[in-house]
């Protein structure tokens, strides 16, 4: 396999692995801006409201995005600026002060309004944190307010919901000095998923346990020098940083996505609480063995197939190493929009030096690089999907990932069958391209 | 700063990307941040386009702002001109390139590109997605067709063009197919369609046929006021949706051609809406209440079918397109209903509850509202769901389109006789107000359903007029209701849910305006005998 590169805009980097380059090149973006992290967040905190303050675009990102899932209304919405405000005729804070007024009369359960920056209120310079602690002044105790950004020129779809969780770390009570060892596990998770692996720390003694996001905005985990904790999603480093400032310790390890991730997440974990080696196997080997015959039931349709993975949600390298090593897949390239070694770094030495990871986009010619290398499976963003389809390739939109519960032993087959399903359904087609 | 939560409009630039998207051989590079990219997908995704839009985005970032963005614009637009060689280069901003001031269309001057190019200013903080798309197809009409004087055009055969379907309109992939049919019956020659299908060099054609048919005057009107004041070319303005418009629309067009209306089309051998709505099984569709929201051709067009080819009541009429207010307030008037001018789908939502409609005819949000408060819905309007890009040849104009409008109205309803028969025999344990009507499955109960939720919300939301408000009124407003007595609400109870709210309102209205308080069986029946059904 040999690697496309271009001499004039590529440059390299060798710090994720002895050996490894990354492709840079600058070109159109195709991913979604942090604002799209509110699909899930204001579904997963539930007594929270997202409001952002931006523009036309926004309020229809969102719906275009989210609107056709959702039926009920919503917790979130769009104050969105117009002419008035930019043309000084409004003060925009006296504006903004007047939209939250309605919005919590209306919504009166809302505990947690949190105000979520777009591209226009940051080029404006719109200071959201300061409005927010104005507007806090005035709502709380009865509804607190915060402030964080979601924009298209500072974040990338996932980044979203890191900005979110750092933004709440200051929030979080501290833990106190006498407290046992705590853990917390940062990135958000089916409820499912989070009872499961409550379950497994529970069986290893280890607790107590807590989630962040939290599925509500009056339980935070408290944080201190006593706390531990580890991601469960890839994109959250911005929240690791703002952990660790307030003294928590991170616990380093591959992400929960099939059997081995799963064993090496739980592992870390088990080792640094000093769960002993009999009683971590004896408690994780039935979720293992499960997990084994879950995932081999999809193998060969996977096995030796090339897979070419388009930036999204960060989640591309641990994807590609499930692939790789439990799938005996061929990865042809993972595309990142963002590549933060210090968390993925582990996931990128575990596979094979020919990949190719690329770091940011240049759309036009990672679609030309599709068409040279013809993978047998391409997964990408919502925008390519279809196009790729009718040159008659299989494609599986990567925003499923981010959308369904596919982390620990129980969804170690379900994320195999996720990526099997578009190449079965091509087989079972006697239709089509 | 307005709040909202569902626009029925996206951003001005979105319209331009219609067009782009509808029209052969034109590029459009939009200056705009990362994630406005999110717009591809409404054509690949909910059109189920097989091809990308034509868009480059610029997707700078916050590192960019302090460099050079102008320099990204001018790259992303030499690199796009060389990748796709498109016959004509659109140029424009979003919202947030807007306010960085770049000048897309100056920057895109001096870059010496062999492809016409044409600027858009998209004012993205006043104006919205089909004032975009009109614009954007109105400078390139300008640019295209306006270079040369008033053309020969061929004497022998009269010519049209048919101007505004556009790439996601509503149906107009079919709707093409019915109206060429329809101008072709007449000995009329189609010179072209504009935008969707047309490359620059057909626009540059369009003065030379002798008239415009305006499909969609949200998108077309600006262009063919231009062309007629130009090349005096009449504009065809009767939109052919439904029987009678059709008529009307096949009139016109034989008017402005000079030509005669062919015998068998004005017999009406394709058209079943007549005769399907004429047959005793659509007796019990009579006076049912329609409340009818959409853009401005849609919803009056609607509101003429509901009214004179379905014998319903139109109970509500509006539109989210302010451009077209007048039109629509008009045809309130011809129904004797108040028009709502209105953006904002709570506003739409609350007129819809206080409307007690049988039938919500509405865009995608409409059809949101409907399912929340149990109504029966179809959808005329963009802006639509995926599923309303159906694979089946589906057009809501000419013929064809009647009959397809008949069925989709229709079959949300209740049957006639399945009315009568919940009516009979209403504690049936699997035939009642919850089971919902029995040819839908969408139709059962939501989980957690109250049984009478949908009464229930609209009579607190018609309690409360606005939230701002509902404070300073309330104890007013519970003052002036009658209560009901336990004997009367149970009555209330066996009337079938789809007229209970109408039941409802109706014997409050007769309390209130007779001064009787407690409501009672008698009342009850009292207000039944006084308002008829």
């Amino acid at each position: 396999m040999t690697t496309v590169f271009d001499a004039s805009t590529a440059c390299t980097d060798t710090a994720a692995k002895p050996g490894r380059d990354v492709l840079k090149q600058r070109g159109q973006h195709e991913v979604f801006c942090g604002l799209t992290s509110i699909m899930w967040l204001h579904r997963k905190m539930q007594d929270a409201f997202f409001l952002i303050v931006g523009s036309r675009t926004c309020a229809h990102l969102m719906q275009s995005a989210a609107g056709v899932m959702i039926f009920a209304e919503p917790r979130f919405a769009t104050a969105i600026i117009d002419e008035r405000d930019l043309a000084g005729m409004a003060d925009m804070n006296d504006e903004l002060d007047k939209v939250v007024t309605r919005l919590l009369a209306r919504r009166p359960e809302i505990k947690l309004l949190v105000l979520v920056g777009s591209c226009p209120s940051e080029v404006i310079k719109l200071d959201l944190p300061r409005a927010a602690s104005r507007l806090n002044g005035e709502h709380s105790p009865q509804c607190r307010v915060m402030a964080y950004s979601g924009s298209g020129i500072e974040t990338t779809f996932t980044q979203g919901e890191d900005n979110f969780l750092a933004a709440l770390v200051p929030e979080m009570p501290a833990e106190a000095a006498d407290a046992p060892v705590s853990l917390v596990v940062v990135g958000a998770l089916g409820d499912v998923v989070e009872d499961q692996m409550m379950r497994v720390f529970d069986g290893l003694g280890v607790g107590p346990v807590r989630f962040l996001p939290s599925r509500s905005s009056t339980t935070l985990p408290p944080i201190g020098p006593n706390t531990r904790f580890i991601l469960a999603q890839p994109w959250v480093g911005a929240c690791a940083q703002a952990l660790e400032r307030r003294g928590a310790k991170r616990i380093s390890a591959p992400f929960p996505l099939g059997e081995e991730g799963s064993t090496a997440w739980y592992r870390a974990i088990a080792d640094s609480f000093g769960v002993p080696e009999a009683k971590f196997d004896a408690i994780t080997a039935p979720g293992r063995e499960r997990a084994r015959r879950a995932v081999a039931r999809y193998k060969p349709v996977l096995e030796g197939k090339s897979v070419f993975l388009f930036p999204d949600s960060q989640l591309e390298p641990s994807l590609a190493r499930f692939l790789s090593r439990e799938m005996d897949t061929s990865i042809i390239e993972i595309g990142t929009p963002y590549l933060n070694r210090d968390v993925v770094g582990p996931e990128l030495a575990m596979m094979p030096d020919t990949v190719r990871v690329s770091e940011g986009q240049d759309v036009e010619r990672q679609i030309d690089r599709v068409h040279t290398d013809n993978p047998d499976l391409i997964i990408c963003g919502m925008g390519l999907g279809n196009p790729f389809e009718a040159e008659g390739r299989s494609t599986k939109w990567s925003i499923e990932f981010v959308f369904t519960p596919l982390q620990g032993y129980e969804q170690a087959g379900d994320l195999a069958e996720l990526i099997a399903r578009p190449l079965m359904r091509r087989e079972l087609l006697k239709v089509g391209s | 700063m307005e709040l909202t939560v569902w626009t029925y409009e996206g951003p001005p630039h979105v319209g331009a990307m219609r067009v782009a998207n509808s029209m052969r051989d034109v590029h459009f590079v939009l200056h705009a941040p990362q994630g406005d990219t999110y717009a591809d997908l409404l054509f690949t995704m909910i059109e189920r386009n097989k091809k990308r839009p034509p868009v480059t985005y610029t997707t700078f970032q916050a590192r960019d702002l302090s460099g050079d963005t102008a320099e990204i614009f001018k790259t992303a637009a030499r690199d796009a001109v060389a990748r796709f060689k498109p016959q004509a280069l659109l140029v424009g901003a979003s919202c947030t390139a807007e306010l960085i001031q770049d000048d897309p269309g100056g920057l895109a001057k001096t870059l010496g590109l062999n492809v016409p190019v044409v600027p858009l200013e998209m004012p993205s903080y006043q104006k919205k997605e089909n004032w975009g798309a009109a614009e954007t197809f109105y400078r390139l009409v300008r640019a295209f067709a306006g270079g040369a004087g008033k053309p020969e055009t061929a004497p022998e055969q009269a010519s049209c063009n048919i101007l505004g379907p556009t790439s996601l309109g509503f149906r107009n992939r079919d709707d093409i197919v019915e109206v060429v049919r329809l101008v072709e019956s007449l000995g009329v020659r189609v010179n072209t369609v504009a935008p969707l299908g047309a490359s620059p060099a057909d626009l540059a054609r369009i003065p030379q046929a002798h008239f415009n048919i305006v499909l969609y005057p949200e998108i077309a009107d600006t262009s063919a006021r231009w062309l007629k004041r130009q090349f005096g070319q009449e504009m065809v303005t009767t939109i052919p949706i439904g029987v009678g418009a059709t008529r009307d629309f096949v009139a016109e067009v034989a008017k402005v051609a000079g030509v005669e209306v062919p015998q068998e089309l004005l017999e009406s051998g394709a058209e079943r809406l007549s005769w399907y709505s004429a047959s005793i099984d659509s007796n019990y569709l009579t006076g049912k209440r329609v409340f009818v929201f959409g853009d401005a051709t849609h919803a009056i067009s609607a509101a003429r079918i509901a009214s004179e080819e379905l014998g319903f009541k139109v109970c509500g009429l509006g539109t989210y397109s302010r451009e077209f207010a007048r039109d629509v307030r008009e045809a309130a008037a011809k129904y004797g209903v108040e028009p709502l001018i209105s953006d904002n789908h709570l506003d739409v939502e609350d007129a819809i509850i206080a409307a007690q409609p049988e039938l919500v005819l509405g865009t995608q949000m409409e059809r949101h509202a409907a399912k929340r408060l149990r109504l029966p819905c179809a959808v005329i309007s963009s802006p639509v769901h995926v599923q309303d890009f159906p694979a089946r040849y589906s057009p809501q104009m000419g013929h064809e389109g009647a009959n397809v409008i008949f069925d989709s109205w229709v079959h949300p309803l209740m049957m006639g006789l399945e009315e009568h028969l919940l009516q009979m025999f209403r504690g049936d344990f699997e035939f009642h107000d919850d089971a919902g009507s029995s040819h839908l499955s969408h139709g059962g109960p939501a989980a957690g359903h109250q049984p009478d939720a949908r009464d229930e919300q609209a009579a607190v939301a018609a309690e409360t007029p606005a939230p701002d408000v509902a404070a300073a009124t309330s104890t007013a407003a519970n003052d002036d209701q009658p209560s009901w007595t336990s004997d009367a609400e149970r009555e209330l109870r066996k009337i079938p849910f789809f007229v209970r709210g109408k039941a409802r309102r109706n014997t409050e209205t007769y309390a209130t305006e007779n001064g009787l308080n407690p409501i009672t069986i008698e009342t009850l029946y009292d207000a039944k005998a006084h308002f008829g059904r």
